[in-house]
């Protein structure tokens, strides 16, 4: 037993510090949590992400008290009883909506972010791994999500996803009727998929976010110019009040105040979006009710999904799967693909820079063509920007191990 | 500096995916149509003058199937009877004149089926000339009141074959409050409403081909541009439906869709008004956020 000092008040700081040794915890996680000083406002993406998170889990609690997840009920719950009925639900519905699609745009910059700057390398590589797990709940998360209001996109795009687990040529069609739990997307698959967006997915995801914030503190937050430096001898050059000299600043107050000044710009953003814009991120095809008895024209994914879906696409359905599921796990790979001894910015990286940019463009034609109807022209670029993308792949390993150490 | 231009080079990957993936995408997955701007180009113009008073008498023809309210004119059948008779419950004629253009009306009660692009029209040719039509025209034009609500236009237009649940607006008309036994907790009224309903819908199904779809949101389904394109000529956005071309005017078509807009995009008037105050907090906010980290930053650089 530690030594309590009876004098104590209750509450009182002494008090709570023999009990939660909250000046320690406060030192450990903020006021001398070290965080690089070369560092400019893409690495706020994080706390932007924390962030949209938490208006994601506040806005889909107040969802959540009006939602009816029965087939019959859930299209009118949302459009009808959220839209109208509830005080505010429509804020809460535009916040919930177009937090979901824009939390994507910034996974995405912030994991190019992680790549342009090399933060998977050499000791990052858990960071790197969590993060990516974290991209692969967030997918699951929004996909189960996608499903809830029951119109013609939700129910189609639930039938076409499920499909593909019957693996194409295997005819593994017990499997697809396994998940679904019938045979056609019905009530038992919305209730699993209700449960999944509402429970399961986001205690995953809280408990990943949790296991990424702690990858990140022993190898620590990479920087601009990929330096390494000890962190303890430039903590102690900051506490001894060289701030100027040292490459390093304590996360609260200091870094802190520049991701509240990034947020505050994001959330300017945000807001527009769901007061002005909010259509963008809501389609409409998903406001026409689900009718298992009419396809839509065209199906097609959330933007965020449209790189991977397209590269599905072009190819004969057994191939397609194959070069989807690689799709999925490829980046898992990266900090074992890129065998290149550099953390460096790729500017300064020999080919790995032309790597990055044509991944960066690839993926944004690939999202493209996953929209457009699969015709004429569009099916050949589809085609070349998906075979593009496994040969970038391939490439990455044979380029890196060429690169000379700076 | 070299933040600002970062900033640029994300900004313009982010604007470049937001064309691709939204207009762009849509521009190709939806053809465009064309809109007439409610002129119906394709009917001749109409040489003859109506005269009201001589209208007034060849419409007594028309309350044989539909009533005009607007002169205390019952119709001699209610709506699930017409639409047993007919197929669909004939509108009432009240807003007629202030509706329908007047060259589609001439043109309508000349040969409706031609007109409508409805092979299956329910009403038959209802002028002996264009004369008379122009008279029947002038005499629905002086009974119609000078406004109509979005609900009245809605009805009159689109309200005989389209629920707008929402609005808790049926074929048959508005859903009736009613109150189910203390005793027993059934609603005989509500479930008479029911079985008339579903007798009707019935019978619209076999006339129409299939239920025509509920309209609540279809404000948000489509946009405005495909809804004025439709109204104006079905046939232009949905090649073969069954759906006629009502004729409606360039007014009538606003009136329609504000009615659309209301039950359909209920929030608009608010975010409106939330919207500019939850801006400037975040204006402010940024602003102070700014401040602080100017001040924290002080000396570290």
């Amino acid at each position: 037993m530690a030594h309590f000092d009876e004098n104590a008040k209750p509450f009182s700081h002494k008090w709570m510090n023999e009990r939660l040794a909250v000046d320690t915890l406060k030192r450990v996680l903020s006021t001398e949590y070290w965080i690089p000083k070369n560092i400019n406002f893409l690495w706020a993406m994080g706390m932007v992400l924390a962030a949209t998170f938490g208006v994601l889990l506040i806005s889909g609690i107040f969802l959540l008290m009006y939602y009816q997840p029965n087939v019959n009920l859930a299209f009118d719950s949302v459009n009808y009883t959220i839209m109208s009925e509830v005080g505010y639900g429509w804020l809460w519905r535009h916040i919930h909506g177009v937090g979901a699609s824009i939390v994507f745009l910034i996974i995405y910059i912030h994991m190019f972010t992680g790549i342009y700057y090399g933060s998977y390398k050499r000791g990052r590589e858990l960071i790197w791994l969590s993060g990516m797990l974290l991209f692969v709940l967030f997918s699951a998360e929004a996909f189960s999500g996608y499903m809830l209001p029951w119109g013609q996109m939700s129910y189609w795009a639930g039938m076409v996803i499920t499909n593909l687990f019957s693996g194409g040529g295997l005819h593994a069609d017990f499997l697809v009727e396994w998940i679904r739990g019938d045979y056609v997307p019905g009530q038992a698959f919305l209730n699993r998929f209700f449960m999944l967006h509402v429970l399961l997915v986001p205690l995953a995801i809280i408990g990943v976010i949790v296991l990424h914030f702690g990858t990140l503190r022993i190898p620590h937050v990479n920087n601009q110019d990929g330096e390494e430096f000890d962190f303890e001898e430039a903590a102690e050059q900051y506490k001894a009040g060289n701030v100027k000299e040292s490459k390093v600043i304590p996360f609260n107050p200091v870094f802190l105040s520049k991701d509240v000044f990034v947020m505050g710009i994001y959330f300017i953003l945000f807001f527009y979006l769901v007061f002005y814009h909010f259509e963008f991120a809501m389609d409409p095809v998903n406001f026409d009710p689900a009718d298992p008895l009419k396809t839509p024209a065209h199906i097609y994914p959330e933007w965020y999904f449209l790189w991977s879906y397209e590269i599905l696409r072009p190819f004969s359905t057994n191939v397609g799967l194959i070069a989807f599921a690689i799709a999925q796990v490829i980046f898992f790979t990266l900090p074992f693909l890129d065998r290149s001894p550099n953390v460096a910015p790729a500017s300064r990286r020999g080919l790995f820079k032309y790597w990055f940019w044509a991944l960066l463009i690839d993926m944004i034609v690939l999202t493209f063509m996953g929209k457009l109807p699969p015709e004429g022209a569009w099916s050949t670029i589809g085609l070349i920007a998906a075979l593009t993308f496994m040969a970038l792949w391939i490439a990455l390993p044979i380029i890196t191990a060429k690169e000379k150490k700076l | 500096m070299k933040e600002l231009k970062i900033f640029g080079i994300v900004a313009v990957f982010t604007l470049v995916l937001y064309w691709g993936v939204e207009p762009f995408a849509h521009s190709q997955m939806h053809k465009h149509v064309e809109g007439d701007n409610f002129q119906y180009s394709d009917l001749k113009p109409v040489a003859a003058k109506g005269d009201a008073a001589k209208g007034e008498a060849l419409a007594a023809a028309c309350v044989g199937c539909h009533s005009i309210n607007a002169k205390n004119m019952p119709a001699p059948m209610d709506a699930v009877a017409s639409a047993q008779a007919y197929g669909v419950n004939p509108p009432d004629l009240s807003l007629a004149g202030k509706m329908l253009d007047d060259k589609f009306f001439v043109h309508f009660l000349l040969n409706p089926a031609e007109v409508t692009k409805s092979k299956h029209f329910a009403m038959p040719p209802s002028a002996g000339s264009e004369q008379d039509a122009a008279d029947i025209v002038a005499y629905f034009k002086s009974i119609a009141p000078k406004e109509a609500t979005p609900k009245e236009a809605y009805e009159f237009a689109c309200g005989r074959c389209h629920a707008n649940r929402y609005d808790k607006w049926t074929q048959i008309g508005d859903v009736p409050k009613t109150k189910s036994n203390i005793k027993t907790g059934v609603d005989l009224a509500a479930l008479d409403f029911k079985k008339n309903l579903g007798v009707y819908q019935n019978k619209l199904a076999d006339y129409m081909g299939k239920l025509p779809p509920d309209l609540s949101i279809i404000i948000r389904a489509r946009n405005e541009h495909f809804l004025h394109t439709l109204i104006e000529n079905p046939q232009s956005q949905l090649p073969g439906t069954a759906m006629p071309r009502v004729g409606l005017t360039k007014e009538g078509t606003e009136e329609v869709m504000a009615y659309l807009e209301k039950t359909g995009d209920p929030s608009k008037e608010a975010r409106g008004q939330v919207g500019p105050w939850v801006l400037a907090f975040f204006f402010i906010f940024t602003f102070l956020a700014y401040g602080w980290k100017k001040a924290m930053w002080k000396g570290h650089h």
